[in-house]
């Protein structure tokens, strides 16, 4: 089993916390129309997308979704920066062109956030054969949610990367809900790792709360990928706080069904724990939820002060030279 | 494939006789060779040199970790080759036919070309779709499509059709060369055509070829119906019409200018087209050209798959409503007579 320094541990706490802070704050702008369009929160999902990060070497890449704030974050991309894409401003890891739904960072192996469901597991693949025909000892991980297991494009994500064995984790944030429509009205399944079992690869449930589980399990299905032993996929039991995007007030959800998921809130369980080993005070993580609150008003309040981009700079994205 | 290898280590400009599916082999080949980040996948494309023999001797000559099979699932193989572009791998995939194209649909219209633009410019997407085209194969409704302008909308994305075996080669190398993603379009009613290739030639993106130079009539077309404008030029000759045939070569980006100066000088134009009119390269042409300001001596004309029909497989009628060469030749003759 993998095991993370105690440092490293606690610095999963602060970046667990900032990008709750992050989100929290992405609300906010939302209602006084600093951020327009949509948007898709991740509270409640931390553990996921930190904790899976954290497996990671600096080579090795992901691709993430529309509702990937939480990944880009977590592989080091600055509040900053995302902030002004959400804006549109041109100091966005996108030049503002992409928005909330494509938080990218190519200089951190953040190589995709993708706007349509499923469509960023070939595309892992893709890297991975890529890793594999260079024979570079590098890995790609795709998080994906749990509507896109009925996509097409999982089940031949799958199949292809058993069939070739690439280093690629297949990694499954199963909040409970494909949009508004519950999973159990979708999918004649409760645990989506049994998709796993027709392509011949490892299927792990894992609690994608505990942020512990969640690094030790993905550590290990990085090193069976990169140990050249082919795929695994991952199914996260996760929840999202808020509705699938902006418009969406979640009031499909059964009552108490929300206040029970948020008992077993990933920032709170590693806290608890922290605390517990004594390497963090109750007033320290105070102390780590105002600096959070702090800096994202800061990030935020910089990146409005980013100008907006012109047409004629993005003319040179949509072809390369 | 000897033949090829002394090829390249001779002479580069050297001009050889090959039939169209020898210089789609000789184009992967050459590219396969100079490049060691080229990759060639596809379904069935390594057995027995693919399903139309376009592929002979790759994988022998440039092992299966370059050249390989795909399961049958397009969506998912073309978002592999998009993975593989953005991490320096320059991916060539075999579309069997180009009806399989829209099953592909989200990987080719909200992938390949978006992806760089979204990303700021971060990356770049150099993946080549091979796409295997057209009619007269007696292969039916789902197998005979050109497919040639579905995707002409899409900034983003280039669009190529190859009408000859010179086209076919330096097109494709063109391809796998740009940095942006093309789909490039072979019909499988020419494989065995025979032509002359120069041998290293990289075409320019984006340029149509005048063909034949002439003075009455422009005559637009592709793929296979450049070969049939071809004869109808012969035929109009006898009867005094002189022709400019263009192959137009690149359906995205148009090349209008070519076109227009060609107009310009005949006053007529023609389009001949293996697909429907409406929708197509044929009308967007036009389009360009009336918004240009043409002065018309005859009102444009298109010879083109019927708007409201699609292709049988019954041999007699996939023969009749395709263009033919006398169709286009009562067509160039219609036009010239318009203001005769």
């Amino acid at each position: 089993m993998n095991e993370a320094s105690s440092e490293r541990r606690v610095g999963w706490y602060r970046q667990m916390v900032a990008i709750r802070a992050f989100e929290e704050k992405v609300q906010e702008l939302f209602m006084t129309s600093q951020i327009e369009g949509t948007t898709h929160l991740c509270q409640g999902q931390e553990a996921v997308s930190v904790g899976s990060i954290a497996a990671m070497e600096p080579d090795d890449v992901l691709t993430s979704t529309y509702r990937g704030h939480g990944q880009a974050l977590a592989r080091g991309m600055e509040q900053g920066v995302a902030f002004a894409e959400l804006m549109g401003r041109s100091a966005g890891g996108s030049g503002g062109v992409g928005g909330s739904m494509h938080l990218v960072d190519f200089s951190m192996g953040n190589i995709g956030a993708n706007a349509i469901v499923g469509a960023g597991l070939p595309i892992a693949v893709g890297a991975a054969m890529a890793f594999k025909i260079k024979e570079e000892p590098r890995v790609a991980l795709t998080f994906f949610g749990d509507g896109a297991t009925n996509i097409g494009t999982f089940h031949e994500a799958l199949n292809m990367a058993s069939v070739w064995k690439a280093p690629v984790v297949f990694i499954i944030e199963n909040n409970l809900y494909g949009e508004y429509t519950p999973l159990r009205e979708s999918t004649p399944l409760d645990d989506l790792a049994r998709r796993a079992d027709p392509f011949g690869m490892p299927g792990l449930v894992v609690d994608g709360q505990d942020i512990d589980v969640v690094y030790a399990t993905v550590g290990e299905a990085i090193d069976r990928a990169r140990g050249g032993d082919g795929p695994s996929l991952l199914e996260m039991k996760t929840y999202r706080y808020k509705g699938h995007s902006r418009s969406d007030p979640a009031t499909y959800r059964p009552e108490g069904e929300l206040e029970e998921w948020m008992a077993r809130d990933p920032i709170e369980i590693l806290g608890v724990r922290l605390e517990t080993e004594a390497l963090l005070s109750a007033a320290e993580r105070t102390g780590i939820a105002e600096a959070a609150q702090v800096e994202a008003d800061a990030a935020a309040e910089a990146a409005a002060e980013s100008p907006y981009p012109e047409l004629k700079e993005i003319v040179n994205y949509v072809y390369a030279d | 494939m000897s033949t090829q290898t002394e090829a390249l280590s001779g002479a580069l400009e050297a001009i050889e006789e090959m039939a169209y599916r020898e210089a789609v082999n000789a184009a992967l080949y050459d590219e396969l060779a100079a490049d060691p980040d080229v990759v060639f996948f596809g379904e069935d494309v390594t057995n027995d040199g693919g399903v139309f023999k376009t592929n002979y001797g790759l994988v022998e000559e440039f092992g299966s970790a370059r050249v390989f099979n795909t399961p049958i699932c397009e969506n998912g193989f073309v978002g592999v080759a998009l993975g593989m572009s953005l991490m320096g791998l320059r991916p060539v995939v075999e579309f069997m036919f180009s009806d399989f194209l829209p099953t592909a649909g989200d990987a080719i219209v909200n992938q390949l070309p978006k992806y760089r633009f979204m990303s700021g410019g971060q990356c770049a997407v150099p993946v080549t779709l091979r796409s295997i085209s057209g009619a007269t194969g007696r292969f039916g409704t789902q197998h005979s499509a050109t497919g040639e302008s579905w995707f002409m909308g899409h900034p983003g994305l280039r669009v190529a059709a190859a009408s000859s075996p010179a086209s076919a080669y330096s097109l494709l190398r063109a391809a796998i060369r740009d940095n942006t993603p093309v789909i490039v379009h072979e019909h499988k009613g020419l494989y065995g055509t025979k032509g002359e290739v120069r041998r290293g030639e990289v075409a320019e993106i984006g340029k149509a070829a005048v063909e034949r130079a002439g003075s009455d009539l422009t005559i637009v077309s592709t793929l296979l119906m450049q070969h049939r404008a071809r004869q109808a030029r012969e035929l109009l000759a006898e009867e005094g019409i002189d022709v400019e045939l263009i192959d137009l070569r690149w359906i995205r980006p148009l090349d209008v200018d070519t076109v227009y100066a060609s107009v310009k000088k005949t006053g007529r134009l023609v389009v001949v087209e293996e697909q429907v009119h409406n929708g197509g390269w044929g009308a967007s042409l036009i389009s360009s050209l009336a918004i240009r300001g043409v002065t018309w001596t005859a009102a444009p004309r298109a010879v083109s798959l019927p708007n409201d029909l699609l292709i049988p497989y019954s041999p007699p009628l996939e023969d009749e409503i395709l263009p033919s060469v006398e169709r286009i030749v009562e067509v160039a003759k219609a036009s010239v007579s318009d203001s005769a």
